[in-house]
């Protein structure tokens, strides 16, 4: 295992990792030690947002795995985010207790508007922080490994695999709608008090959920990569360039496209979670298809199947619409519009992408021996080739 | 019928496939024997890519029999099964990972254990790096080995996707219009190269190019509209008077 990690981590990696690692240390430092009235001070209103990028972007880089690597074009990426996001949700409403507005003991203020005697069995357990966190992951690679499992094995693929995925997400938001599915129908989840014991309203907490989002993009990050540097993350690549081949040479190619997908699931789900306790609200509203396609519209700005790509397009376009909402209000939709049209025809890679190409270019050129490796083009995974 | 199958490498009999009533194969019945190779020809529509995928599982055929070997019964079972099984497969628009560098495709195909969790695990080492630098050799791709797949011509895109079948050491290799779109030499390398592979596998090549089967020198099949019309020497067959009515003599 550590040598599959050494071979998935080259100098552009750690440098990424490292840029992380000084985020996730200084920003919350800004935050905490220097006092409000220094220039340099970081408000905790900016160490929020920052945490809610990062968790955009760890749900971009799961798109990227199944759509950069496998070709799979899941346009229904936010349900598994808000299923994770959901889940913690859950546990944020247990932790209230009697601190609610009705005062009840055990039941969240929805159920007893509701006037519901006693929790849902599937509201159960959700006190524990633990079995919160085995859900967050459990269900959303739960119901991708479900649907993957129906949708890989009848061979849909495609635009049509996309258009399921869509109505997949779009069902889901109608579900939650509904008041008595027991989520808290259109108002959501909210009002979170305290997290494992500390006050979501103080700066430390917020701090603590902008370092376990960074801690968990880095976490993602690697996954990421040794699975893209292994034979496997060769053999994902074979099936999203000629699937039929990779097929014919006796692989099995459902299996690796539900394991992949479960694994994304996963960590949408993970992304979900650190998402909610940040921003202090999970509402149906979340699971809308529009979301779903954004996120992908990040992964596509940022440039698919880099891994450094969607990270820069999460937190860029989400950094643009943070901005151009507040500034120019009016303009904002027709400024993400052009954006993507800019994108689509003048960096068809993505900004990422593009970088990489060039990059390649300009060192295929310059035949000078001790020059340092390009940046590696993912697809090509060029650190095993023979030695000789 | 049996006694036919007993001791062959691949036996049809009576299959019958059909497309919203088209009879794409129409009792087709046929057996070739282990080491040999075999072409197979036919005017455009006589069944010989649906042939192909029926042997390989991509087709269902509505009735027949279809054995390998002459016992494991091939219609039941999925693409990555038969593939494992031992046949391997050649498209015809040449089909290899255009992002892949020629040494990785070959890595790629070369039997193995194809199950996700043991293929996450798997290193390279020097076994495998001999049974690639073998197939390289016999393709003829030494030098490229470190080339992106992508950038490989037609000719060399199509031994490319030889090599990744004799990486994956089939018993049996269909073989889909080797010669199409390539340059006479490059033709005429590929008829050496199948007559290479051909001394230790069993080779069925289905093709357009009468030269090219020519130059084989084996015993040629001829199809029709989903039946065997013909089988011999392609002496033999081009001088069969059904044979030139239908195909050659148009």
């Amino acid at each position: 295992m550590s040598g599959l990690m050494l071979k998935a981590l080259d100098r552009y990696a750690y440098l990424f990792l490292a840029l992380i690692a000084v985020l996730a240390i200084v920003v919350p430092l800004l935050n905490l030690a220097v006092p409000e009235t220094h220039p340099l001070h970081v408000s905790t209103y900016a160490v929020t947002l920052l945490g809610k990028y990062l968790t955009y972007a760890l749900l971009a880089l799961s798109i990227d795995l199944i759509w950069g690597y496998v070709g799979i074009l899941s346009l229904g990426h936010g349900a598994f985010f808000a299923l994770g996001g959901y889940a913690m949700g859950m546990y944020l409403m247990r932790q209230i207790g009697p601190r609610g507005v009705y005062g009840h003991p055990v039941l969240p203020d929805f159920m007893v508007f509701l006037n519901w005697k006693e929790l849902p069995w599937f509201w159960l357990g959700f006190d524990q922080f633990w079995f919160a966190m085995v859900m967050v992951i459990a269900v959303p690679a739960g119901l991708a490994f479900i649907f993957g499992w129906f949708a890989f094995r009848s061979r849909v693929t495609g635009v049509y695999l996309s258009i399921i995925t869509q109505a997949l997400t779009f069902a889901l938001m109608l579900a939650f709608f509904r008041n008595n599915m027991g989520f808290g129908g259109n108002n959501g989840l909210t009002d979170f008090k305290d997290i494992l014991g500390f006050s979501l309203r103080t700066d430390g907490a917020r701090a603590g959920l902008f370092i376990a989002s960074a801690i968990a993009l880095v976490l993602g990050f690697v996954l990421c990569r040794v699975i893209i540097h292994s034979r496997l993350g060769q053999v994902l690549v074979a099936i999203r360039d000629a699937e039929s081949r990779t097929r014919f040479l006796g692989y099995r190619v459902e299996s690796y496209k539900l394991f992949v997908f479960t694994l994304s699931a996963a960590m949408a789900g993970v992304a979900g979670a650190l998402y909610v306790p940040q921003v202090g609200i999970i509402n149906p509203g979340e699971f809308a298809p529009a979301n779903s396609i954004e996120a992908v519209i990040w992964v596509a700005v940022g440039g698919r199947g880099t891994l450094f790509g969607p990270v820069v397009g999460a937190v860029l376009v989400n950094f643009a619409k943070t901005y151009f909402t507040a500034a120019l209000p009016n303009v904002w939709l027709f400024a993400l519009g052009g954006l993507f049209v800019a994108v689509t025809l003048f960096l068809p890679r993505g900004i990422i992408g593009t970088m990489q190409h060039y990059w390649h270019r300009l060192r295929a050129k310059a035949p000078d021996g001790d020059t340092p490796a390009p940046p590696p083009a993912p697809a090509n995974a060029p650190a095993n080739e023979p030695a000789e | 019928m049996t006694s036919l199958a007993s001791g062959s490498i691949l036996y049809l009999d009576n299959v019958n496939v059909s497309f919203d009533g088209f009879k794409a194969l129409n009792t087709l019945s046929f057996v070739i024997e282990p080491g040999e190779m075999r072409a197979i020809i036919g005017p455009n529509g006589a069944g010989k890519t649906t042939m192909m995928d029926v042997v390989t599982g991509k087709t269902r055929p509505d009735t027949g029999d279809i054995l390998f070997e002459g016992e494991t019964d091939l219609t039941a079972l999925d693409e990555a099964t038969i593939a494992e099984l031992g046949i391997g497969r050649k498209f015809q628009k040449p089909t290899v990972f255009e992002s892949h560098t020629v040494y990785d495709n070959l890595e790629l195909a070369l039997k193995s254990d194809r199950r996700a969790r043991k293929v996450l695990f798997a290193r390279p080492n020097g076994e495998e790096r001999e049974r690639i630098g073998h197939v390289l050799e016999t393709i003829r791709l030494q030098d490229l080995r470190t080339e992106t797949a992508a950038n490989l011509s037609h000719g060399q895109k199509q031994w490319l996707e030889i090599g990744m079948l004799l990486a994956q050491e089939p018993k049996l290799l269909l073989v889909d219009e080797p010669a199409a779109g390539m340059t006479d030499a490059e033709t005429a390398e590929t008829a050496i190269l199948l007559r290479e592979i051909a001394r230790t596998q069993s080779v069925v090549v289905v093709e357009h190019d009468m030269g090219f089967v020519r130059d084989l020198g084996v015993r040629v099949t001829v199809l029709h509209e989903g039946q065997v019309l013909a089988e011999g020497s392609m002496d033999e067959v081009s001088n069969n008077e059904q044979v030139i009515e239908v195909y050659l003599g148009r």
